[in-house]
């Protein structure tokens, strides 16, 4: 499969170029107000995580704005875990873990729950980064037919 | 609005039966990928959009990731014959568990009408409590931070687990980067090029 290797043509590499922008703002706006309509975190995650999919696609595995985001793709995943683990356990300087310690503002307005939206955020970037790696894995695992089995672990 | 619900179960249904009968794998993943379409308008109808938001993100990348895993193996077909015990024993469990689903239906309080308590406390508490005027997430990430967390760990140990199991296809590692300087890890050069390591 040729296009693995060396992505689809220009006009499709261009055109997922300026896709992938939207989609992304479409996938943090789909997390950021999580709280106030259908959808959260980990609708907007799956989301961003296809346009990088997509982007794979075009581009194949060796450049394009997806090679940028597969090699930050294991932070990523980590700020978004401690993130919410950290919300979490700021809870306790108020009362209790997991305890929405920041302020509210009005209702029905993104501030109304802040706690919410950056839970809301820490997953988005969880599941981005989570989906996108698991498909890279199933990708890199498809290309390497015969693994090698002297070698301890790689290691 | 019901005969459009059973319409449109019927259809997934007969998708569902569709897509394990196929015997080319492409069109069996394709065929599943309309089924969960279908799932999302359903769950749309049923006054869930949340839960249809993510189906349909979901089944877009899920079918994405299974026709990107299926095209080296798609002219394979996929099945054989069945022998007449096999047959037997799915009828069997079939009828056996429509019958259990049935029972199990009729004992459920009415679409919309829920007994227990605690889902009516949500629905008049929720926005004030939390200040999320969707109740989902205020229920989600709030009322039930503890599931998420679990389930973000959940997502967490797995992917770092593939990721760990992958290492010596995308030549991550001390030996890895060792090896390849700063290169992307995106492209693990194939196994084959690989000097085998004693």
């Amino acid at each position: 499969m040729p296009s693995d290797r060396d992505g689809l043509s220009v006009i499709v590499q261009v055109v997922t170029r300026w896709i992938l922008v939207l989609i992304v703002v479409y996938g943090f706006g789909v997390a950021f107000f999580g709280h106030l309509t259908p959808g959260g975190g980990f609708a907007g995650g799956v989301v961003i995580a296809c346009g990088f999919v997509l982007a794979t696609l075009a581009f194949g595995g060796r450049s394009g704005p997806a090679a940028a985001f597969h090699r930050r793709v294991a932070s990523l995943e980590a700020a978004g875990a401690l993130t919410y683990l950290g919300m979490a356990a700021i809870g306790w300087t108020v009362g209790h873990f997991m305890q929405a310690w920041t302020p509210r503002g009005a209702d029905f307005t993104l501030a109304s729950a802040p706690f919410l939206v950056v839970l809301n955020l820490a997953i988005l970037l969880k599941v981005g980064a989570g989906l996108f790696a698991g498909f890279m894995v199933l990708v890199l695992f498809d290309r390497a037919p015969a693994a090698p089995r002297d070698g301890k672990g790689g290691g | 609005m019901d005969a459009i619900l059973i319409g449109l179960a019927a259809f997934l249904l007969l998708g569902s039966v569709a897509a394990l009968e196929m015997k080319n794998l492409l069109s069996a993943v394709i065929t599943v990928g309309v089924v969960g379409m279908g799932l999302s308008i359903l769950f749309l109808l049923l006054g869930a959009p949340d839960i249809a938001i993510t189906q349909v993100v979901v089944e877009v990348i899920v079918v994405t990731v299974m026709i990107r895993a299926t095209t080296r193996t798609a002219d394979e077909e996929s099945g054989r014959p069945r022998s007449l015990a096999t047959v037997v024993a799915g009828v069997g469990a079939m009828v056996l568990l429509v019958g259990v689903a049935v029972a199990a239906f009729a004992a459920l309080p009415a679409f919309g009408a829920a007994r227990a308590v605690p889902s009516d406390w949500y629905l008049t508490h929720a926005q004030r409590a939390t200040g999320a005027a969707n109740v989902v997430t205020s229920i989600v990430l709030d009322f039930r931070g503890y599931d998420t967390l679990g389930e973000a760990t959940v997502i967490l140990v797995a992917i770092a687990s593939a990721l760990v199991l992958a290492r010596h296809v995308t030549g991550d590692g001390e030996s890895g980067r060792a090896r390849r300087g700063a290169a992307a890890p995106a492209d693990a050069p194939p196994a084959g090029e690989e000097a085998p390591r004693a």
